[in-house]
């Protein structure tokens, strides 16, 4: 396998008032292509900021971030946006869907930021919303579909434009144990069968299990835990 | 492409999700309604007096007034320069063979407004013979001329919209003196409809006149003949008179007149505005921060802060553009065609008709959509500047 992200000696500070806070004071991190990465560890750990660079919503201070051998930590906003739209799909704990789009229309979001054609467009939510078992509820609005099913929702949004990375925060945080285990199958199922990256930001350590590995995050360093 | 699609998902995001803040939308329809309402309101009375008073006037026709005299009210001219007018160069010559020149009365009487049931001032016209031949919009609609040199009056159809005892029939009375109805003329769109009209020489007679005259209105033979006319009106040692088209001198008035209501008006609709701005400005950073997850969660995937605020921007644009067409629904239907009168020129009512057109429309349109473009234009630039962090998205 071979690396699909690196961190080198990654510096990240926040300012609180006139102080300044480091989150990450060189951290490093190497994740391989296919791999499915639980990150766990207690609150100000520092899990959303990482997801935050890992997904280039935020920028670090220095050190280095790689993705497929290509440095993007030097990108413009706008280069990180439209680098977002290719290589990374988010799934969030509160599935963040838009309440006035469809099912289908949710998952489409996507491809509006990509030149592909309406028809071709179509057929690609099509697919996603069958990999997550939703096609019959295609029509439907996020409020007329249950927690699980809202949540299947994202993950097709996440995967319809076929990104090598997932990035999941908290993705069962917001369902009962039932429920959470589908979904956490389901990713299992996108990281086994279609080979997608994922790593996906928890505080429990049952969903932890259905991950290839566990890093425990804490004060701004790594203990990888073994799964 | 992607930019332009990606903008227009965002945008058909936000108008569809204008329900979601029903009401508060609604608030803002309404008071940017209210602003165009009063606006157009005020602008329509404005363009219906200015459309009275433009087309009362005849290009042809040349109104001779005392030099230095701004108005029909205070002038005043002798039977001798009234005659002399008659011999002026391209003055038209009528059936009988001569000039047709009349020689005018504009006096000040009271009647009863049917609105406010108080008095206000009419203008009573003392015109002879060619009073009709001088006006050629104005006909007799009901009954008959009055007879030359009896207490008989016509009445402008206008003032009998506005005034109290002027039916066709009736008798009042004006200082001393009994009058009779026994005409109702039409003229439409001019001032001439507010107006009474009596036999000049009655008139002189009663009001103590003697033999002089306030204007005289002179045909000419064509528009160009009036500049060689105004210089013999001027430059003729009897006369020393001030001529000029009967258009460029309700021009002038409507002008004057038209300007107060105007000023009235918009200063009024500005006021309105600025407050209707507000509420705008309150609905639509309402509307950025509901969506303040749904905006972050659009960022993280990858859309521009640049859709984020046409989102922003168009709703607003929306909401103004809805509160526009309903406001001048409210004055079309409320106002346009009303009848109303106001002081002119002269200190006498004139009446007219509410009036709205494709000009005020636009102009109190635009105010409407100023008020949404600013009112999108702050909280769209907030919408514009939220992080694409994964906790807002939260």
């Amino acid at each position: 396998m071979s690396a699909l992200i690196q961190l080198n000696n990654v510096t990240k500070n926040y300012r609180r008032g006139k102080e300044g806070i480091a989150i990450f004071d060189g951290l490093n991190l190497t994740i391989e292509k296919g791999d499915f990465v639980a990150i766990m560890g207690p609150s100000g750990s520092g899990k959303t900021t990482l997801l935050n660079l890992l997904g280039g919503t935020d920028r670090c201070d220095g050190g280095q971030i790689i993705f497929d051998g290509e440095r993007i930590d030097g990108y413009s906003e706008g280069q990180l946006a439209a680098w977002r739209a290719r290589s990374v799909g988010f799934i969030f704990q509160f599935y963040n869907l838009m309440p006035v789009l469809t099912a289908a229309q949710n998952v489409e979001l996507p491809l509006m930021l990509t030149k592909l054609p309406a028809r071709k467009r179509r057929d690609n939510v099509e697919t996603a919303l069958k990999i997550v078992e939703l096609s019959d509820r295609a029509k439907h609005k996020p409020k007329e579909l249950s927690g699980g099913q809202q949540q299947r929702v994202a993950i097709a949004r996440a995967i319809v434009s076929d990104p090598k990375l997932l990035l999941a925060d908290e993705p069962t945080g917001d369902l009962d144990r039932n429920t959470a285990n589908d979904i956490l199958r389901t990713l299992q199922q996108l990281n086994r069968e279609l080979g997608k990256t994922i790593i996906m930001v928890t505080h429990d350590p049952e969903a932890a299990r259905f991950a290839n590995r566990t890093l425990h995050l804490d004060k701004g360093t790594f203990a990888e835990v073994t799964a | 492409m992607s930019l332009m699609s990606q903008t227009r998902s965002v945008i058909a995001m936000n108008v569809r999700s204008i329900p979601q803040r029903l009401w508060m939308s609604v608030a803002t329809v309404v008071s940017i309604a209210l602003v165009v309402a009063v606006l157009l309101g005020f602008l329509s009375l404005a363009n219906g007096f200015n459309q009275t008073l433009k087309g009362s006037g005849a290009p042809d026709v040349a109104i001779v007034l005392r030099e230095g005299s701004e108005a029909e009210l205070n002038s005043t001219l002798s039977r001798e320069q009234v005659d002399l007018l008659g011999r002026g160069p391209g003055v038209k010559v009528g059936a009988d063979g001569r000039p047709i020149v009349s020689g005018e009365l504009f006096l000040v009487v009271d009647g009863i407004k049917k609105s406010s049931r108080t008095k206000a001032n009419m203008p009573l016209r003392g015109v002879g013979a060619n009073g009709l031949l001088v006006r050629k919009q104005a006909k007799i609609s009901q009954g008959r001329m009055f007879a030359p040199g009896s207490n008989e009056i016509v009445v402008g159809a206008g003032l009998l919209r506005e005034f109290e005892g002027f039916e066709l029939g009736k008798s009042v009375r004006f200082g001393a003196q009994t009058w009779r109805v026994v005409g109702v003329f039409e003229a439409p769109g001019t001032v001439f409809e507010s107006e009474l009209w009596a036999d000049a020489p009655v008139v002189q007679s009663l009001f103590k006149r003697g033999t002089s005259f306030q204007t005289a209105r002179v045909v000419l033979t064509s528009p160009g003949a009036l500049p060689a006319f105004e210089a013999y009106a001027k430059s003729e040692p009897r006369l020393q008179l001030k001529a000029q088209s009967e258009l460029d001198y309700y021009a002038a008035q409507a002008e004057r007149s038209g300007l107060l209501i105007r000023y009235f008006g918009w200063p009024l609709g500005i006021i309105m505005a600025i407050g209707a701005l507000a509420g705008a400005l309150n609905t639509m950073y309402a509307s950025v921060s509901s969506r303040a997850a749904e905006i972050a969660t659009l960022r993280v995937i990858g859309f521009s802060g640049f859709s984020a605020f046409m989102g922003t921007m168009v709703e607003a644009m929306v909401l103004s553009a809805i509160g526009a067409l309903l406001g001048v629904a409210i004055c079309a239907l409320g106002f346009n065609g009303l009848s109303a009168s106001t002081l002119g020129a002269g200190f006498t009512q004139v009446a007219f008709r509410v009036q709205i057109g494709p000009e005020i429309i636009g102009q109190a349109v635009t105010l409407a959509l100023l008020i949404g473009l600013v009112g999108g234009i702050f909280p769209g630039w907030r919408a514009a500047r939220q992080k694409p962090l994964l906790a807002l998205a939260a």
